[in-house]
């Protein structure tokens, strides 16, 4: 075992990389502040290079915490009590950040990862403006920074070392693990960037079409990875929890929803502002909120108030010093905003039919669904707290209220793209919509007379699914003027048309998508509770599903019973299913594992119950017609996001790059 | 160098949060016990916990399905009520999980005591009161509206109105000053009268 005392450990490494990276933040948060102060070059060009230096020592520590978990050494508590010799590599490398302590260091690394990218990339950017943004930065970094080293230092010790670790939870050994946190954190944290800047511009008293020209590449990062993150956390829990549930509107998975419904809001009216002037204040105040819902969430997850309020009481420490961090920030930046942003100019007028409008009214709506959201999160806490009362708000709460508020948006959806700014023609748009709405009336049709017209939510569903598919290749369609002029025409206008004009197109496409999937797979699902004997059958959508029998298998870490089964389609075999329940030894707890078939975009969905006292095996078998789209529509939305990104004129570093050209051809 | 540094009662604390005992933290004021046993305890096949919950959302619902065959009722049209009502109760040991989605011990009992009343006749509502008799609103999923739940069930529809309200204003606004002076205007109206 390494780490001995007497040889050079990497935990003290990168304990003292964690003090050094601290103190750089601070240089950061405070130096070219002063230097704007002074108007000192020198000391504002700080801000240039220390985010680098500091990302760099972040990422010490963060390896040499890797490196601890990888090398089993137990002396580390974290390791101790989150991994195992045992566990598979991956595992032990992922375990870094499936726990508390590890998870917030990763926290801080993509953080100061962000802050790195302002300084690399940002040179094209007014130095006070970047040092300002940098200094913010450096204010939020130093603030964690500062939590983990008093409070949840990943590097604490264990003397004498134990023999074996206690096994990561059973729960967490997935290569969700692997993928899911990484991204929902470069999204949730991603918007810091776009929260520095708006205090940065709240700072200097002025934002301009620049400003969000600077803010929304970032924004637009930060929400692909979001939305990346939630599609991948949410399929995780499908597959991973045995029940086939894919949202639960659970309080932690809210935690990372209202971000990503603030941070929505904020890219359409980033765009407004960016290419009309407009609602400047208002897309401050967003980049401020979408931020703080990330803090937010930070704060309801990690001082455990959501788990109960009692142990919230019971260890107060991290809570307490997450909500000063939160009030903090959230106060301090809302503050700065009563005071300066009456200051502001609101420019660019508009006709409530309008483009502007119409992202106003994307902005009404997103806001009023956060809100929902977070009282949903926050009212039971709040009431207990104040009123002792207990109440509880579940799905069934925002089946009644999140849901009706999202219907009026997505019907709206379409028309968006295609009014014109200032002033649109709504009666025109609807016309270029008939074939949207002639697809949309049809799914509608053909859904009631498919089911035997028993209720209207399906049909509707489809319908507003299909509404927002049609709509968004209308708006392509529109684009490159299809079928109005010349083929040659339309493919040069195609290769022409703007990346970011393309990502609005597919990212409303994957909505649509979504969509879909969310209405196929609630109303269409089918579902058998059966217990099975071997030699039994269970029909599940066209397939039959014969059980054959269990068998033992073993795991590094793990034992297993798995149950056969034999898939079959009108009488013919076509795969076989192995779902399983697994017992974890190092922690005494078991899981169990779904066995999952995808046939086109549907899917069977098997999972095993308890043995019952006859010996027979409970089984949960259920086919989820097109249930894969959720995921798939999220993933088209990052992609649109993506494409966004590519935009020339959004490129990182574009119009220096430009005015350079433009400079080279006037010498030339 | 921070070996002693994790007070106990922290460590404790995380022990049993890392342990699956989490839900034993649960005892709830106002919730009458349930009727078989005194405190409800939860195997350790539910795993408790927010340590690395920030990102999962998952790790605090319990792996395997909760509704057992034995459970069923005989007659799809009641099991299918059963289900539906189930789905509205919280399990009052877990974290928001309704009791048709968890595996506790007395999840088994409510789906159990929700099928009974069924099969004897109440209506779903009558079903659904029943439960609020003995264990309060705290297990309805669904809170009643009431004045203490009015914030809760009004926010949505007041930002609503409230946001419609301040941007059609602030556009009426825009439009008068389109009307009136120029924002140079204005800055020179300013300064005069600061003269004067």
């Amino acid at each position: 075992m390494s780490g001995a005392i007497g040889t050079l450990s990497v935990a003290e490494l990168g304990h003292y990389a964690l003090v050094l990276a601290l103190a750089l933040m601070l240089v950061q948060s405070s130096v070219p502040l002063i230097g704007i102060r002074w108007r000192d070059e020198r000391l504002i060009a700080v801000s240039g290079t220390t985010p680098i230096v500091g990302f760099g020592f972040v990422a010490i520590a963060f390896a040499a915490l890797v490196a601890a978990h990888v090398t089993s050494d137990f002396s580390v508590l974290n390791v101790f009590e989150n991994s195992n010799s045992a566990q598979p590599l991956l595992f032990k490398i992922t375990g870094v950040w499936g726990n508390h302590e590890g998870s917030m260091l990763l926290w801080v690394l993509i953080l100061s990862f962000f802050g790195a990218l302002v300084a690399g990339f940002g040179s094209n950017l007014p130095s006070a403006l970047r040092a300002r943004a940098l200094a913010v930065q450096g204010w939020i970094g130093s603030a964690f920074l500062i939590f983990i080293l008093l409070t949840s230092n990943p590097f604490a010790r264990l003397d004498p070392a134990p023999l074996q670790g206690r096994d990561l939870n059973p729960i967490l050994q997935d290569i969700g693990l692997a993928i899911h946190p990484p991204l929902l954190y470069l999204g949730y944290v991603g918007f810091s960037i776009a929260f520095s800047f708006a205090v940065a511009a709240l700072l200097e008293g002025r934002t301009d079409a620049a400003w969000a020209r600077w803010v929304r590449p970032w924004t637009l990062v930060a929400w692909m990875f979001l939305t990346a993150g939630i599609a991948m956390g949410s399929y995780w829990a499908y597959y991973e929890l045995g029940w086939g549930g894919w949202w639960f509107w659970d309080p932690v998975e809210n935690a990372s929803f209202m971000p990503w419904l603030a941070g929505t809001a904020l890219l359409h009216s980033a765009v407004v502002m960016e290419k009309r002037g407009a609602l400047k204040v208002w897309t401050v105040l967003l980049a401020i909120l979408t931020f703080s819902l990330s803090l937010l969430g930070t704060f309801l997850v990690r001082s455990g108030v959501l788990t109960s309020v009692h142990a919230f009481a019971t260890d107060p420490t991290r809570g307490v010093f997450i909500l000063a961090i939160l009030m903090l920030f959230i106060g301090g930046a809302l503050a700065l905003f009563a005071i300066r942003a009456p200051e502001m100019k609101q420019g660019g007028l508009f006709a409530p039919i309008s483009r502007e409008g119409a992202l106003v009214f994307n902005n009404l709506f997103l806001v009023a669904a956060v809100s929902t959201v977070f009282v949903g999160t926050l009212y039971p806490l709040a009431l207990e707290a104040l009123a002792g009362d207990k109440i509880s708000v579940g799905a069934p709460f925002f089946h009644l209220t999140f849901v009706p508020l999202m219907i009026p948006l997505l019907l709206a959806l379409p028309f968006g793209p295609l009014l014109g700014w200032k002033r649109g023609d709504l009666l025109g748009a609807a016309q270029r919509l008939g074939a949207a709405m002639a697809a949309a009336i049809l799914a509608a049709v053909a859904t009631a007379v498919a089911t035997g017209a028993k209720g209207a939510l399906a049909p509707f569903g489809l319908a507003l699914g299909v509404w927002i598919l049609v709509g968004s290749l209308v708006d392509l369609a529109e684009r490159v003027a299809l079928f109005r002029a010349p083929a040659r025409i339309t493919l040069s206008r195609l290769v022409g048309l703007p990346r970011s004009a393309l990502g609005t197109v597919v990212a409303h496409f994957g909505m649509g998508v979504c969509v879909l999937g969310i209405v196929t797979a609630s109303a269409f699902s089918t579902e058998e509770i059966v217990a099975m004997k071997p030699g039994d059958t269970v029909d599940v959508g066209a397939y039959t599903l014969l059980f054959q029998g269990n068998a033992p298998a073993t795991g590094p870490n793990y034992r297993e019973e798995r149950a056969l089964f034999v898939v079959s389609r009108g009488g013919k075999q076509e795969f076989s299913l192995a779902p399983a329940k697994r017992f974890y030894t190092a922690r005494q707890s078991s899981t169990t594992e779904a066995a999952i078939k995808t046939i086109g975009f549907s899917q069977i969905y098997l999972s095993l119950g308890d043995r019952m006292e006859n010996g027979a095996q409970a089984v949960r078998a259920s086919y989820k017609p097109l249930v894969t789209l959720i995921w798939l529509g999220a993933l088209v939305m990052a992609f649109g996001g993506a494409l966004s990104l590519s935009d020339r004129r959004l490129r990182v570093g574009a119009p220096r790059r430009a005015a350079l050209r433009k400079a080279a051809e006037a010498g030339a | 160098m921070t070996t002693n540094t994790t007070p106990l009662i922290l460590r404790r604390f995380f022990t049993s949060v890392v342990r699956g005992s989490l839900c034993s933290h649960l005892t709830m004021r106002g919730v009458k016990k349930p009727r078989r046993g005194g405190m409800v305890h939860l195997g350790t096949r539910r795993l408790g916990g927010f340590i690395g919950a920030f990102f999962l959302a998952l790790a605090l619902l319990s792996p395997a399905f909760a509704v057992q065959p034995d459970e069923q009722l005989a007659d799809p049209v009641l099991e299918a009520r059963a289900r539906d009502i189930s789905e509205g109760l919280r399990c009052l040991v877990c974290q928001n999980q309704s009791i048709d989605d968890s595996n506790a011990p007395l999840a088994r009992d409510l789906r159990l005591l929700v099928r009974e009343r069924l099969e004897a006749g109440d209506s779903d509502q009558e079903v659904r009161d029943y439960l609020v008799a003995r264990y309060g609103d705290f297990i309805l999923l669904k809170p009643p509206f009431a004045w203490r739940t009015l914030l809760l069930w009004l926010t949505p529809l007041g930002v609503l109105v409230v946001g419609a309200i301040v941007a059609f204003s602030r556009r009426r606004r825009g439009s008068r000053e389109r009307e009136g002076l120029s924002g140079d205007e204005e800055e020179a109206l300013a300064r005069i009268l600061r003269q004067e």
